[in-house]
């Protein structure tokens, strides 16, 4: 080996060579690629959630046209003697001219010229929805016929979406359900404090509505809907998912059946959840009959989705138990079971709570496996109490995401959004509290 | 009598069970608890359980058998070809059940009195009206036959429920008596109350298998269903997927496994780059404070339900392509595209990526990094030299896991990628996946007996089966790589 040792130049630690200088390079490239990485997906993240902000957040207010509304005796109980059967009978093309000529008396009044403009076209900017829910009030209360009250009823989706900058004079032009006059003549509507744009309770609380009136769409049933599931999951998940793993972490021997209900266990929670949805449609539907698209249906779904979840978790706080316990329990005369129930399982409720938590937050944001089971469909009654409103067809948070977001009106996209914020925020408090239990009750051993 | 008459029954015998045996045991030592073999509870709570689990295993059984002997007689009362095949034994037995419900409103309403439903005839009355007039609404008119069997089967019902009552009821009181006479002292009560439990414990155990059961064979009877009406050939060896619900389908599955791949490929690559310098960074450059802060925070992206993603697809990242990219370029103007679906579903899976490879990194033992360094690598080249390929078989399980979750993804595509199965490397193109066409095919009425939704469950079959495989060779990988450091 004849080393070329003396050839070599005179190099210093101190002087980089240009190969320390390329890999000093290359390490300062690596790292900057991991750090692109994370502010790569953590952008992404930001302007997903920004996205949804922008467009969701208009939801939660909605434009109400305020005006005297003279409750028309004529029209509204042609018999005159305010006889709820008889007032039946009127139809909400009654209410309709109630409240057009209303409208119009009002612009008259503030001297709002309507220049160039039918009289349909004042009135068609009254959402369609404004008439039945008028109607619905009056027939419960007869007595406000013949009256003037101060109303505040929905414009249509169109005008909304102009006071919120989604429609403009450009898009007007092109757009069949709304005239540039309109627009013009909602400016100066808003101009004379007419057209209010205040907060909109009714989208969390009114059930969902149709195609057609894209601002009266709520989202009560869904809420309704969820939080039946959630119940049902926690009351048939956590008893079978607590009891399985006590089971399996305490008293399972080793053997070939064991086994295979672990491997099960962790192949079951990498199932997609739309073959949930399959088994739920095939067994629980058309199998055992139960009515479709209800809120049972959908629980039960969710309940073997959610099971994996939930037993790994217990049974990995049940295993964070020390054996100490155990033995001391063991040692002073307790039986196996007395052992796990009056000390292993509440020094692991904390684990098994978090977990829980967890679990239900991921059921709750689930949708493909719904889709399957109908509730996709248009709910537009409240589900009934329970028991027997379990079985009412009902609809989920996630679902009414999806459900407005496939309608044809760009005016469902902010509803859609308003919906995701909404879920966010159930998510974010089942989250949050989940790391608070965790923080107060987690115990090192 | 209804179940919750007869549950109620039991549970306020079973508390009488419970009060009697521990006074009864209590009695026997004169009141003092230590002569006792177990505690005086465990005597309470096997007299109840000795009257709650025999009665009501017997009522569920009866409850599952009785529909059976139900139809068989009620069958009997039409002619054997009538109900020779399924559907119309369903159609007639549907029609059967609408007339006696309808009778026993009439009843319930008294428009009728028990015994005139029982008797009357079609010859003499109209049943359809009288039932109408109690707001019965009945689709055709009532033929004798029907009437007979809708009296034959209120009769039946009205025995099995009279009959279920007597026997619940008298097991239950069966079961009482039993665990009384039993109650002595020296009686271990502990024992059989925790072999009960234990069963208990067992059976829930067991419900993972059921569920998997379930879904397989759920979905296998469909599928040889799907089979018999078609071709087994042409659904795996046709290139084209075309339903039509009024029959002449083409239903070939490789449109739609070449949409599910192209998608799934789309987002690993976005998502193993992205994941694996993520879960580099964090575990081996990161400060402890920026670990703490920013590893959560990426796994805020696995806590959002993917319909969130979807939205995010079909609103912002499908127009965003087709404005800036798909046009300029030539490529077609459809905002849902495989590459809309393939990079959202890579943004959803760098979480799961990084999180799993962060793991495994973390668990390379400290001494080959000290080795490593020691050498004069620098810290780069100790990661791609020594401690990426120490980690590589635990690193291609966590893909395999995001790519299983990749075909298995439903929202995103169902919302981003679009409906039409076609074969084309565009990625640009709104092509489809599996998991799209399930949700197609079963949603909105359906009939299950056609091919066109039929297909859905082999499909479900398909995925399933593609899904399991890759998880269970994940599964394997990763375990044989935590024995090879443990």
């Amino acid at each position: 080996m004849a080393a070329p040792a003396t050839s070599r130049p005179k190099s210093s630690l101190m002087a980089q060579t240009a190969l320390v200088k390329r890999r000093n390079a290359s390490e300062a490239r690596f790292k900057a690629y991991g750090i692109a990485a994370i502010v790569l997906s953590l952008a992404t993240l930001t302007f997903m959630l920004f996205t949804i902000f922008r467009d969701g957040i208009s939801a939660f207010y909605q434009t109400k046209l305020t005006f005297p509304l003279e409750l028309t005796a004529d029209i509204l109980d042609p018999d005159g003697n305010r006889n709820r059967a008889e007032m039946t009978k009127v139809t909400t093309l009654g209410y309709n001219k109630v409240l057009a000529a209303s409208l119009k008396a009002e612009l008259a009044k503030d001297g709002i010229a309507v220049d160039g403009q039918s009289e349909k076209e004042v009135s068609d900017m009254i959402s369609k929805n404004a008439a039945g829910s008028l109607r619905a009030m009056v027939l419960a209360n007869p007595e406000l016929v013949g009256t003037t009250i101060d109303a505040q009823v929905l414009a249509t989706g169109r005008i909304d979406g102009f006071l919120k900058g989604r429609v403009t004079m450009e898009t007007a032009q092109r757009d069949s359900n709304v005239s540039v006059e309109q627009l013009q003549l909602a400016e100066k509507l808003r101009d004379a404090g007419i057209l209010q744009v205040v907060f909109n309770w009714d989208f969390i609380t009114k059930p969902d509505a149709s195609d057609q009136r894209p601002e009266a769409a709520g989202l009560g049933v869904a809420i309704i809907g969820s939080a039946y599931m959630m119940l049902l999951v926690l009351i048939t998940c956590v008893p079978v998912g607590v009891a399985a793993s006590i089971y399996l972490e305490e008293f399972a021997p080793k053997n070939v059946w064991t086994d295979a209900i672990e491997v099960n266990i962790s192949n079951l929670a990498a199932v997609p959840s739309i073959v949930f949805g399959i088994l739920g449609l095939a067994i629980f539907i058309n199998f055992a009959g139960l009515p479709n698209s209800s809120s049972i249906v959908g629980a039960l779904v969710l309940s073997l989705m959610t099971l994996p979840t939930i037993i790994i978790a217990t049974r990995s706080s049940i295993k964070a138990v020390p054996p100490s316990i155990r033995d001391a329990a063991l040692g002073i005369g307790a039986s196996k079971m007395q052992t796990v129930f009056h000390h292993v399982l509440p020094l692991a409720m904390p684990g098994i709570l978090t977990g829980t938590i967890l679990g239900l937050a991921s059921a709750l944001g689930e949708t493909a496996p719904l889709l399957l089971i109908g509730m996709v469909a248009f709910v537009g009654n409240y589900p009934g109490a329970p028991i027997s409103g379990l079985m009412d067809p009902a609809t989920a948070l996630p679902v009414q995401v999806y459900g407005w977001a496939q309608r044809a009106d760009p005016a469902f996209i902010e509803r859609s959004s308003g919906a995701i914020i909404i879920l966010l925020i159930f998510l974010v408090v089942m989250n949050v509290l989940a790391i608070l239990l965790r923080r107060r009750f987690e115990r090192r051993w | 009598m209804s179940v919750l008459f007869i549950l109620t029954v039991v549970a306020v015998l079973a508390v009488a069970a419970f009060v009697l045996c521990r006074q009864r045991v209590m009695a026997s030592v004169q009141g003092d608890p230590k002569r006792l073999h177990s505690l005086p509870r465990y005597y309470g709570w096997h007299g109840a359980i000795m009257v709650v689990l025999p009665a009501t295993a017997v009522l569920l059984l009866w409850l599952m058998i009785q529909p059976f002997v139900l139809e068989r007689q009620v069958a009997a009362n039409f002619p054997p070809e009538m109900v020779a095949d399924d559907t119309s034994l369903t159609l007639i037995m549907s029609d059967v059940r609408r007339v006696a419900g309808g009778l026993d409103v009439a009843v319930a309403r008294g428009a009728m009195t028990a015994e005139e439903a029982s008797m009357i005839r079609t010859e003499f009355t109209d049943v359809r009206n009288r039932l109408a007039s109690v707001g019965v609404a009945l689709g055709s008119n009532v033929t004798a036959p029907v009437l007979a069997a809708a009296q034959d089967y209120r009769q039946i019902v009205a025995w099995g429920a009279l009959g279920r009552t007597i026997l619940t009821i008298v097991v239950a009181v069966a079961g009482l008596i039993y665990s009384i006479m039993v109650t002595e002292k020296d009686f271990r009560a502990r024992n059989r109350v925790e072999q009960v439990l234990l069963g208990v414990l067992m059976a829930a155990s067991s419900i993972a298998i059921l569920t998997t059961v379930g879904i397989v064979l759920s979905m296998l009877s469909e599928t040889f269903e799907f089979f018999q009406q078609y071709p087994f050939k042409d659904f795996f060896f046709s290139l084209t997927w075309s339903p039509n619900f009024r029959g002449g389908s083409e239903l070939g599955l490789w449109p739609l496994v070449w949409g599910t791949m192209y998608i799934s490929l789309i987002s690993m690559l976005v998502a193993v780059p992205i994941g694996l310098f993520a879960a580099i960074y964090l575990a081996e450059y990161a400060s402890k404070p920026v670990r703490a802060w920013v590893k959560p925070l990426i796994e805020v992206i696995a806590g959002i339900p993917t319909v969130v993603f979807g939205l995010f697809a079909l609103v912002t990242v499908g127009p965003l392509l087709r404005d800036y990219f798909a046009i300029p370029l030539g490529l077609g103007n459809s905002g849902s595209s495989v590459m809309t679906a393939g990079l959202v579903i890579g943004i959803l899976n760098i979480p799961f990526i990084s999180s799993l490879s962060d793991d495994i990194i973390n668990s390379v033992p400290q001494s080959m990094r000290d080795g490593s360094l020691g050498l004069g690598a620098t810290k780069s080249e100790t990661i791609r030299q020594v401690i990426l390929p120490a980690a590589l078989p635990g690193i291609v399980g966590a893909c395999l896991m995001a790519a299983s979750r990749a075909i298995g993804e439903t929202m995103i595509v169902v919302m981003g990628a679009g409906a039409a199965a076609k074969l084309s490397l565009n990625p640009f193109e709104a092509m489809t996946t599996m998991t799209v066409k399930i949700v197609g095919q079963l949603t909105g009425d359906t009939d299950f007996n056609s091919p066109e939704t039929l297909v859905a469950f082999a499909l479900g079959m398909t995925l399933f089966v593609i899904t399991l495989a890759l998880n269970i060779v994940a599964l394997l990988i990763v375990r044989k790589y935590r024995e090879q450091y443990d």
